[in-house]
């Protein structure tokens, strides 16, 4: 029961056939055990988690109680959370205790959820296998000598052994999606502005989009539901009318759920490079998709092959400019020994960044320094509207677009992490709708040879989360590979 | 299709866009210290990806405004109005070094 | 060689907003260190900006005021540099889109007259905070208060050809901020600081030398002796063979010289960009028409009307509306019943001349001078219909001022007894007094001595203790004098 997904337990807590307490208390005790294995988590808070989930009880008991209420939830740990420690997986804010909260937590607060602790990401979001962290890399619940994926490592992890039935993170990249294909869960990231920007401590300002892993698609509508909202803090925040994300997923569509559906098929997502296990359960699922009666029609994307070079432009600019901020004044780590203000800046950076982070300033600083703004800043968001225009061509003939999430599947802890380029690649897929703003889901659909999870990713255009959500949940009402939990974790 | 580096590497010899000279500055203006050899392995890990920046410099885009936001929104403007309490006390308890409400630096010479 | 010099000036307004830039915390004027600093003020991780629209509003009241194009569009772009009172280690700014272009300045140069003043541009950048340099065991203390305060940074055309015209373009562009409301002006707390660029360059040469740029002069008079003191190392430089570095320098008054600042010749690359937080700016038609139809007539404007209405000479007319509490005092005093018929330039004269004296020695603004526009208008009618003579007046005001009989010019003309004496028959037995009693004057004026005629003016005016009409007395002197 206590491994069951969002909306299996709040039926449950809301029949009174489990206590909110009880449901915390249990995980908390999972977590316990699993978390030196994992090391999905850097911050549990028990009492504050028992003292939410008596809250929660009381108001079922009230029957004041919403969808989520009583629910444990964990954050990413980019995720400003008042009075928890958050630490973006880095020495700089190794002990830094946030004086506020996101405006996605204090909504997730508001509908009930249970906060029982910050969990572990590649270092200020950057990476795409959670080996980036301070604090060590998150192992893989399906094979703990495997990665779980980035940046959101840590949430997927937590959701794959189930330690808590949902998680939020951050997607820039990929960085919800790609960590849910590598852990064998769904991660879905909305449209850019949807979800307030407000807390998330940022790595690329025009990319960054908060969103939620869980075990289904329904699961991360019900969140998504709760994290979306107009802020006015946030002046990139969208002001829209409310959305019921789950509408489609209820209602009753018959035999052929996905007819009229049509669902558009690159060939780029298509060719060599991509393993050939993966390759066999996407081409499987897409026989699924035609059965539920959706029709498929192939496309090209001709820009998208220049996804990753124009995100390792613009996102390492706009990063190497938020992380200015981090410079031993007023809050985060200092050096301990400088000789003059130069030298405190100097070296206050040098030790509170890793390795990836530092390296990505340096991209992030020349790109935009004098003389070659034009040549590489200027040019790669050139190259962002002719990929954008691609898949505004594409969405005139096609509802949604379908693919694999990532090339591979998850790979041993310490195989790419000597060769930045061979770790970028893993976003090949999904980098495209950040740069667009447009919404995408990654939901389980195998295993590989090895027992290791398999992603398919489902896009969509602006605003088309209920859409995109339907497909994926009509997939799920039809296989079980979301059902699956690691032998090592299963109750 | 998408290429791996392989192929970029048999199809396009280009010139190597980041010098270790540009590592330093970029280090300097960025103000992380970085050592002789720190530089050199930076380069080193970059290649691959300013090859890979490289291609994308050669696509046409005559004509294409940039993008600089997913959606064409304009700015929202805030009432002018003072809003916010003193917090000091609160934002501070992170602060590395504080006298008398001020943040402390070494001094800054002009 | 005969030497140009070439001036620009950037200026930085603080704009009187009760609230920051791009957060909700405070402006007000020194406040315990850090106690108006809000999250997004210090940085904090996560935080953002949104845009005050009192800001906007008053720079498209600045755009309006010197007649330049408001963008419709504008963008707000970052510059990046590191200094501790720069908590996001980027400063948000307006870069290629500034929200006002072009407009200019008129004013009244010293050696070349009337002339317009072009400006390049007008944007909106936020304020950076305060380095305490006391000694804090040999730390710097940074208080963040004023960070994130709006400024509005003018960039003038370098059309500027002296310390002197800077310095009036300068006081100008001061009064034209106060005047339509965007800045206090305090120069005292940094509301108004300015940037000169300097330049010499042969009479004649259309080029532009090597520039320097001399940084936050926050005052008229060290402008002034900043300007003088660069263009003079700049030419002696020159002469000497010297090559001119194009570099930033600081005033230093103590010593009245500029002085290179060292940090800054590490050459600044601020990398701007578009800020991924803030999309662009859009003003709408509308919403500058209502600010348009809500601006206060304009110095220049009201100081041609001045010319036309009231009669009053040009230069008085600019001096007038150099603040606009004085162009009001003076068009009050125009305006009141008793000020129908007062001859404008007489009116202009008192008050830039006895008004703005006795204010100086008080110490207080005119909106503060305890003799009131219709009062000061009474006592000019007395001087017009020769109730009292001009110097009288002055008695009068002064009685006034102190709030003697209830601070009315006819009550102090009653009560004093002054009024002027204009009767015929006992100005003739003055002058026959006066006469008699000088025949040596007399007989000096008689012998050909213009100035004895004076001397016996004078003397009947101190019988009358200045009460008589001195034209009548004079007059009856001549006439008497003659026959």
């Amino acid at each position: 029961m206590i491994t069951s997904s969002v909306a299996e337990l709040s039926r449950a807590l809301n029949a009174r056939r489990l206590s909110s307490v009880e449901l915390t208390g249990a995980l908390l005790d999972r977590i316990d055990a699993a978390n030196r294995r994992l090391n999905a988590f850097l911050t549990v808070d028990r009492e504050g988690a028992l003292a939410q989930a008596r809250t929660a009880d009381a108001r079922i008991a009230a029957g004041t109680s919403s969808a989520l209420t009583g629910i444990p939830l964990a954050h990413k740990d980019v995720i400003m959370t008042e009075g928890l420690r958050t630490t973006c997986g880095s020495r700089m804010l190794e002990n830094f205790v946030a004086p506020y909260s996101a405006y996605v937590a204090e909504r997730l607060a508001h509908a009930g959820m249970v906060l029982v602790g910050k969990t572990n990401m590649d270092e200020f979001a950057m990476g795409s296998s959670n080996e980036n962290s301070y604090f060590g890399p998150v192992r893989n619940p399906w094979n703990t000598t495997c990665v779980a994926g980035g940046s959101s490592g840590g949430s997927a992890a937590a959701v794959a052994a189930r330690l808590v039935p949902a998680a939020t993170g951050t997607d820039t990249g990929g960085s919800i999606r790609q960590p849910a294909a590598l852990s064998g869960i769904s991660g879905l990231k909305p449209t850019y502005g949807v979800c307030s920007r407000y807390g998330l401590v940022a790595f690329a300002s025009s990319l960054d989009t908060p969103g939620a892993l869980g075990q289904t698609a329904e699961d991360c509508a019900l969140l998504l539901n709760a994290m979306a909202g107009h802020d006015v803090r946030d002046s990139t925040s969208l002001d829209r009318p409310k959305e019921d994300y789950t509408r489609l997923l209820s209602a009753n569509a018959g035999a052929k759920p996905l007819a009229g559906v049509r669902i558009g098929l690159p060939r780029e997502y298509f060719g060599a490079g991509t393993e050939s296990d993966i390759a066999n359960a996407i081409e499987a699922a897409i026989a699924g998709f035609r059965s539920l009666g959706a029709t498929t029609v192939e496309l090209s994307l001709p820009n998208v092959e220049y996804s990753l070079p124009v995100y390792y432009v613009i996102s390492p600019a706009e990063a190497s400019s938020n992380l200015a901020r981090f410079d031993g004044v007023r809050y985060g780590h200092r050096a301990a020994k400088y000789d003059d203000l130069m030298d405190m800046y100097k070296k206050t950076r040098a030790e509170g960044f890793g390795a990836e982070v530092k390296r990505r300033i340096l991209v992030g600083t020349y790109v935009l320094s004098h003389g070659y703004y034009d040549a590489y800043y200027l040019k790669a968001q050139q190259v962002r509207r002719l990929i954008a225009d691609d898949f505004q061509r594409a969405y005139r003939s096609c509802d949604v677009i379908v693919g694999p999430t990532s090339p591979t599947t998850a790979f041993c802890l310490g195989d790419n992490t000597d060769d930045p380029v061979k770790m970028y690649l893993n976003d090949i897929f999904t980098i495209a709708s950040n740069l667009t703003g447009t919404p995408a889901i990654s939901i389980p659909c195998g295993f590989d040879g090895k027992g290791l999870p398999i992603g398919l990713q489902i896009q969509g255009n602006a605003f088309a989360e209920a859409q995109v959500l339907n497909v994926a949940h009509r997939y799920q009402q039809m296989t079980d590979w979301h059902r699956r939990i690691p032998a090592e974790f299963a109750p | 299709m998408i290429p791996y580096p392989a192929l970029f590497l048999q199809r396009f010899l280009v010139i190597m866009a980041l010098s270790v000279d540009d590592v330093q500055r970029a280090a300097h203006l960025a103000r992380i210290e970085i050592t002789a050899a720190e530089a050199i392995d930076v380069q080193n890990k970059l290649e691959g990806i300013f090859r890979m920046i490289e291609r994308m410099r050669a696509v046409d885009t005559t004509g294409i405004v940039p993008m600089s936001h997913a959606q064409d929104v304009s700015l929202s403007l805030r009432e002018d109005r003072a809003t916010e309490s003193d917090q000091r006390t609160l934002y501070q308890r992170n602060a590395p070094a504080v006298e008398d409400g001020l943040y402390l630096v070494p001094k800054v010479i002009e | 060689m005969k030497w140009e010099v070439v001036i620009g000036l950037e200026t930085h307004t603080q704009l009187s907003t009760a609230s920051k830039i791009f957060s909700g915390a405070s402006t007000a004027f020194a406040a315990a260190p850090n106690s108006q600093a809000s999250a997004v003020d210090i940085a904090l991780p996560g935080v953002l900006p949104v845009l005050n629209k009192g800001a906007v509003e008053r720079a498209i009241r600045f755009g309006l005021a010197v007649d330049g194009t408001i963008n419709k569009r504008s963008v707000f772009a970052r510059k990046n540099y590191f200094y501790p009172d720069l908590p996001k280690g980027y400063q948000i700014s307006q870069y290629e889109i500034p929200v006002v272009r072009g407009g200019s300045i008129a004013i009244v140069s010293p050696t070349r007259g009337a002339i317009k003043v072009a400006l390049t541009r007008a944007h909106l950048e936020e304020d950076a905070g305060k380095s305490l340099h006391e000694d804090f065991r040999g730390m710097t203390g940074i208080d963040l208060n004023r960070a994130g305060t709006p400024l509005l940074e003018i960039v003038s055309e370098p059309d500027l050809r002296s310390s002197e015209e800077a310095v009036v373009y300068a006081k100008t562009l001061h009064a034209l901020v106060r005047w339509i409301g965007i800045c206090d002006g305090n120069m005292q707390e940094g509301s108004f600081r300015c940037d000169a660029n300097v330049s010499v360059r042969p009479g004649g040469e259309a080029k532009l030398g090597t520039r320097c740029e001399i940084k936050n002069l926050n005052s008229f008079r060290f402008m002034h002796q900043a300007i003088e003191f660069e263009v003079r190392r700049q030419i002696e430089l020159i002469e000497d063979g010297g090559k001119m570095v194009q570099e930033t320098r600081l005033y230093d008054p103590d010593r009245n010289e500029t002085r290179s600042m060292r940090s800054k010749e590490d050459a600044q690359d601020y990398r701007y960009f578009p800020d991924p937080d803030l999309p662009p700016l859009v003003i709408d038609g509308a919403w500058i028409e209502r600010i348009r139809a809500e601006m206060p007539e304009l110095p220049e404007p009201m100081a041609h009307r001045f010319v036309a209405d009231y009669s009053v000479p040009m230069p008085d007319a600019v001096q007038l509306t150099w603040s606009r509490e004085t162009a009001r005092y003076f068009e009050s005093a125009m305006q009141a019943p008793v000020g129908a018929h007062l001859n404008g330039k007489t009116a202009a004269n008192w008050i830039l001349g006895e008004i703005s004296a006795r204010l100086n020695r008080d110490g207080i603004e005119i909106e503060q001078a305890p003799v009131r526009p219709n009062e000061f208008a009474q006592l000019l009618a007395r001087v017009q219909d020769n109730t009292i003579s001009g110097s009288i007046a002055k008695e009068v005001l002064d009685a006034m001022w102190a709030g003697e009989n209830g601070g009315d010019a006819d009550a102090v003309i009653a009560a004093k007894g002054l009024q002027q004496i204009s009767d015929a028959g006992a100005i003739e037995r003055i002058v026959d007094d006066v006469l008699a009693a000088n025949p040596a004057i007399v007989a000096e004026y008689q012998a050909g001595k213009e100035r004895a005629f004076n001397s016996l003016v004078g003397k009947a005016m101190a019988t009358t203790k200045g009460k008589a009409n001195p034209a009548q007395v004079s007059a009856i002197l001549k006439r008497k004098l003659a026959g």
